[in-house]
């Protein structure tokens, strides 16, 4: 497995922060981070950190895992539908035992994205998880 | 100790992962009969997706949650730890940069065994009472190594908790004074190259964990005028159920006052998160006024010790962020013992 390293940096808010963009002429939200604006072709959209709450939007559970997720298997992938409008597609975490339902408040939580092989670069980001504790 | 000027805690988070491992699962796996007497039911144990970074990001933002503080007013980010995903990389800097307190902030992954969590509120107290910042982040998080078949095995555990320090306005528990006992004693150690620590059997327990916890302890009692009376709550280091509880009594603090801070007795030893976990657990608890009593201890040797007194605000930030309950009942059994050495990476993929 090769990780990308100066991709990763490089778009470390967004893995990290979950920073996208705003359009400063329209309500657009977006994620990951866009340079112009599709609804309206606003240019220098600014940075918008997402609160990371959202609700699951689908979901499928993985069993036979690409290269660099075998130590993962089985996990869940998902689209979620983030509180402030976009969605996105991410894995889903600690689902082992848990009733995945579409419509469920889910939150982002950052985890190792990829197997951590002994000699390499550790790959972390987003992921959501089943939202803990009290509403809110 | 004494700050300059007044420091409180002003956040504070936790973290505990899912996973757990009942005693007697590993127990059968090295042939132990069932009726031996094991130190815990459980313990805690890290997702595969999971390390001490991960914990510690997520402890972190939890203290954040419950502070006034944004994350760019914190001026240092300091990690406790014996269990850093990396050997040459800072732990500090990927979790300062995950709650986005880089670039303008000082970071650095601190080492003193179970003692190393307590050593940066130490040194976050220290920073904020000095005026050189106003919020500090210290953190003790650990995915607590153990040789498999070695009796640590059924305690070393996985979760810790972050603590943000600030000026005495936005405190939820103020910093009443604090005190630092350290010998040269080869109790716990190990060298580079080697995957699993070792002991030094003959250095654990009197000359170690209770000489270091009473001497600590008593001095600051000493220093600050009071006796374990005076304190609602005590939380010491657990890395088994007893060695706190006997620690406490010597002092004379009683069960009641240490028992809702146990949590050793639900995941066992978390390591350089064990004390500041249990101190969590106090802060979900305490009443404005209540007064809390914290000692750790790291093998090496040494001990923190602090003297907090919860605030009016406290009852208010307690709900921004999930806590030390929520943790401990959000619980997935790990079916076997196979499970749980390819998720503790015991299995080495070639
Ligand atoms: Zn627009």
């Amino acid at each position: 497995m090769t990780v990308e390293l100066p991709r990763y940096h490089r778009l470390r808010g967004a893995y990290y922060r979950l920073e996208g963009s705003a359009c400063p002429a329209c309500p657009g939200r977006y994620f990951p981070p866009r340079a112009v604006c599709p609804a309206c072709r606003t240019a220098g959209l600014r940075m918008f950190a997402f609160c990371g709450r959202g609700t699951l939007y689908s979901f499928s559970r993985v069993l036979q895992p690409p290269r660099g997720f075998a130590s993962m298997a089985p996990y869940a992938v998902g689209m979620v539908r983030l509180e402030e409008g976009p969605l996105i597609s991410c894995q889903l975490a600690d689902t082992d035992g848990v009733d995945l339902s579409i419509g469920m408040p889910v939150e982002m939580v950052t985890r190792k994205l990829r197997d951590a092989e002994e000699h390499g670069y550790i790959v972390y980001g987003y992921k959501f998880r089943p939202r803990l504790g009290r509403a809110r | 100790m004494k700050t300059g000027r007044e420091v409180g805690i002003a956040g504070y988070g936790v973290y505990i992962p899912a996973p757990r491992i009942d005693a007697r699962t590993i127990a059968a796996a090295w042939g132990r009969s069932p009726d031996t007497r094991l130190p815990v039911r459980e313990k805690s144990v890290p997702a595969a997706d999971e390390d001490t970074v991960t914990m510690a990001i997520e402890a972190a933002r939890g203290a954040l949650r419950r502070s006034r503080a944004g994350p760019s007013a914190v001026r240092a980010v300091w990690v406790g730890t014996e269990s850093k995903p990396y050997a040459v990389k800072p732990s500090s800097t990927i979790v300062a940069e995950a709650i986005g307190a880089t670039p303008w902030v000082s970071a650095a992954d601190l080492e003193f065994a179970c003692k190393a969590g307590s050593e940066a509120m130490q040194t976050a107290c220290a920073f904020v009472g000095s005026g050189m910042a106003e919020y500090a982040l210290a953190i003790g998080m650990d995915a607590a190594q153990s040789k498999p078949g070695d009796h640590l095995e059924f305690t070393a555990a996985a979760g810790g908790a972050a603590y943000l320090f600030g000026p005495a306005a936005d405190a939820l528990a103020l910093v009443e004074g604090s005190r630092s006992f350290v010998t040269d004693t080869p109790d716990f150690f190990r060298r580079q190259h080697m995957h699993y620590p070792e002991h030094g059997h003959r250095f654990t327990g009197e000359p170690s964990y209770f000489r270091h916890t009473l001497e600590a302890s008593r001095g600051l009692l000493e220093a600050l005028g009071r006796v374990p009376s005076d304190y609602r709550w005590a939380v010491f280091h657990q890395p088994n159920p007893k060695f706190m509880r006997k620690v406490a009594a010597e002092l004379g603090f009683g069960e009641a006052q240490i028992a809702p801070g146990a949590v050793v007795d639900r995941i066992g030893n978390t390591y350089s998160g064990a004390s500041l976990l249990g101190l969590a657990a106090f802060l979900d608890a305490a009443r404005a006024g209540d007064r809390i009593f914290f000692c750790s201890y790291g093998s090496g040797a040494g001990s923190d010790a602090f003297s907090l007194v919860a605030t009016a605000r406290l009852e208010a930030a307690r709900d921004a962020a999930p806590s030390v309950a929520d943790y401990l009942e959000r619980r997935q059994p790990i079916p076997d013992y196979g499970a749980y050495l390819r998720m503790t990476r015991a299995i080495r993929m070639l």
